[in-house]
């Protein structure tokens, strides 16, 4: 049997946004590294609550509580500095934010800014062309990288801000619907990407597109009203789901 | 018939737009008769001198009168005496209402914030009067004497809740999106907010800034019991200085001076009208 690396893992992870109801209710899950695992659900399932809980956005919550333990490489995160996992574990988001008032090259090293990492100008050049050719955007603006990131297309802004995640190599990759708010070209650009990255990055995505869970993770995770309903290689899910629940959102009879 | 029915609702329609234009014109006319009289009145007055020599006393300004002649001098005390207090009063209300402003915008449900907020609410619509007396006890009194300094004091806390104000309005409307981008890469909460937030909001604060100007230049008031005015030019900060709004006053109250009322105005009133189109102008750009 091939050894399996658990890169992250989810131990009766709980997350309540109020004291009476739970938003995620005790998930528990590994997570392989170098592989996309996608987590599907109907909206208000939790999906990007759970995702969110990984780098600790709920911190900024007060209100939020996140209970359970979520280990990345065997560390529990709920006890670290929040700016040291999110380090770790980079964020891709709904609708493309690149930082309007930074060109596209402050953009992509913006982590280093944000970190208070200085590096020679050479270390710089180095990073921004890497980094954008890793997202197959470094021939589109390589011309252009003084211009403002907001100057781009949508597709091209959620490239450069994957490549904006990538420049401080992290661990884990989020991606909360990255492709919702774009139109499909791009969506097929973001997809091949995906797969690309996989090598370099754990992918976790949030998506409520079924056809492209099934295109581009190995793994997915089908979430309702909480809790964590499947989990499993994403062929055997689609084609032969066990949960009654997990097969009426896959016909289209839940959704 | 339903035609008719349409027709009568078009005119309900009509008859709503040609009120609102109404009253948008009365509006308006207010301030076009405004900029219209001081225009008129004071557009004789201004030459280079107007700007660069102090008022004359008004012995040299009744022998004008009776030459014949137009009155000599100009407000160039008062300019050099708004500058100055304008930009010490600025060198303090910004980073502190900017610094009070991010407080506010991050800590919407921290008691304190809310209460600092309610209190900045309080200050702004606290009468510029009282701001002034309380100013001549705080400052004048111990310092024993009328100077820029009080005034500027005067202004500082006038300005201080304006600015606040619009650097949380203008830090809350931006995006969230941003701020979690910031953080998502590691960012603490004061770098992101110096490297993301703040550089996106400046189009916002420095309109804030600018209207918070423009809103004390024109005052009055507190500048009687904190700068007192002075005939002359003078940089000096610890003694009374003069101000545009305080000459305006004083000629009034002299027969002999009453003339460059218009003048003086004229300059307040297209400084401010420069300053808040400035500053409409500026806010647009940035948000492009």
């Amino acid at each position: 049997m091939e050894s399996i690396t658990p890169i992250l893992e989810f131990n009766k992870t709980c997350v309540s946004y109020t004291k009476q109801t739970m938003a995620v209710k005790y998930v528990s899950a590994s997570i392989e590294k170098n592989k996309i695992t996608a987590i599907m659900g109907p909206s208000g399932c939790g999906k990007s609550t759970l995702l969110r809980a990984v780098n600790l956005m709920h911190n900024l919550y007060p209100n939020i509580r996140v209970d359970g333990e979520i280990l990345l490489n065997g560390e529990n995160i709920l006890n670290m500095e929040p700016i040291d996992v999110r380090r770790r574990v980079g964020m891709v988001f709904q609708r493309p934010a690149p930082f309007p008032t930074m060109s596209i090259y402050d953009n992509v090293l913006a982590g280093y800014t944000l970190n208070g990492i200085k590096l020679s100008k050479n270390e710089k050049d180095n990073t921004v062309e890497q980094c954008l050719r890793s997202v197959a955007l470094w021939d589109e603006v390589k011309d252009v990288l003084n211009k403002k990131g907001t100057f781009l297309s949508g597709g091209q802004q959620q490239r450069l801000c994957i490549a904006r995640a990538l420049a401080l190599k992290p661990d884990i990759l989020l991606m909360d619907e990255p492709t919702s708010a774009l139109d499909p070209i791009a969506t097929k650009h973001i997809e091949e990407l995906m797969l690309e990255l996989q090598k370099e990055v754990t992918i976790l995505i949030v998506t409520h597109n079924m056809g492209q869970a099934m295109r581009i993770s190995s793994k997915s995770m089908f979430m309702y009203l909480g809790e964590l309903v499947e989990y499993g290689d994403t062929a055997t899910m689609f084609s032969n789901p066990s949960d009654e629940r997990t097969k009426a959102y896959l016909t289209g009879k839940m959704g | 018939m339903t035609n008719n029915k349409v027709k009568k609702r078009l005119a309900k329609d009509r008859l709503m737009l040609w009120g609102v234009c109404l009253f948008a014109a009365m509006t308006a006319t207010p301030l076009i008769a405004i900029l219209g009289e001081v225009l008129l009145k004071g557009y004789d007055q201004l030459s280079w001198s107007f700007f660069t020599e102090p008022t004359p006393t008004a012995y040299k300004a009744m022998k004008a009168i009776e030459a014949g002649e137009p009155i000599p001098g100009g407000i160039a005390n008062g300019i050099i005496g708004t500058m100055l207090m304008l930009a010490m009063a600025s060198v303090f209300a910004v980073p502190i209402g900017i610094l009070c402003g991010v407080f506010l915008a991050e800590n919407p449900k921290n008691k304190f914030a809310q209460f600092v907020s309610y209190l900045t609410d309080l200050l702004q619509g606290t009468p510029s009067v009282i701001i002034g007396i309380v100013t001549y006890i705080w400052v004048v009194v111990p310092m024993k004497g009328y100077s820029a300094v009080a005034g500027s004091v005067a202004l500082f806390i006038m300005m201080l809740p304006l600015i606040i104000r619009s650097t949380e309005e203008t830090l809350k409307i931006l995006p969230a999106s941003l701020k979690e981008a910031g953080l998502a890469l590691g960012g603490n909460r004061a770098r992101v907010m110096m490297k993301v937030q703040l550089p996106a909001a400046f189009g916002g604060i420095f309109t804030g800034v600018l209207l918070a100007i423009s809103r004390v230049i024109g005052e009055t008031a507190p500048l009687m019991f904190t700068a007192l005015g002075c005939s002359f030019i003078r940089f000096s900060i610890d003694k009374p200085i003069s101000a545009v709004p305080l000459l305006i006053w004083e000629f009034f109250n002299d027969p002999n001076l009453q003339e460059l009322i218009w003048g003086a105005s004229l300059f307040l009133l297209l400084f401010v009208l420069t300053l808040n189109i400035s500053a409409k102008y500026i806010a647009k750009k940035w948000n492009q």
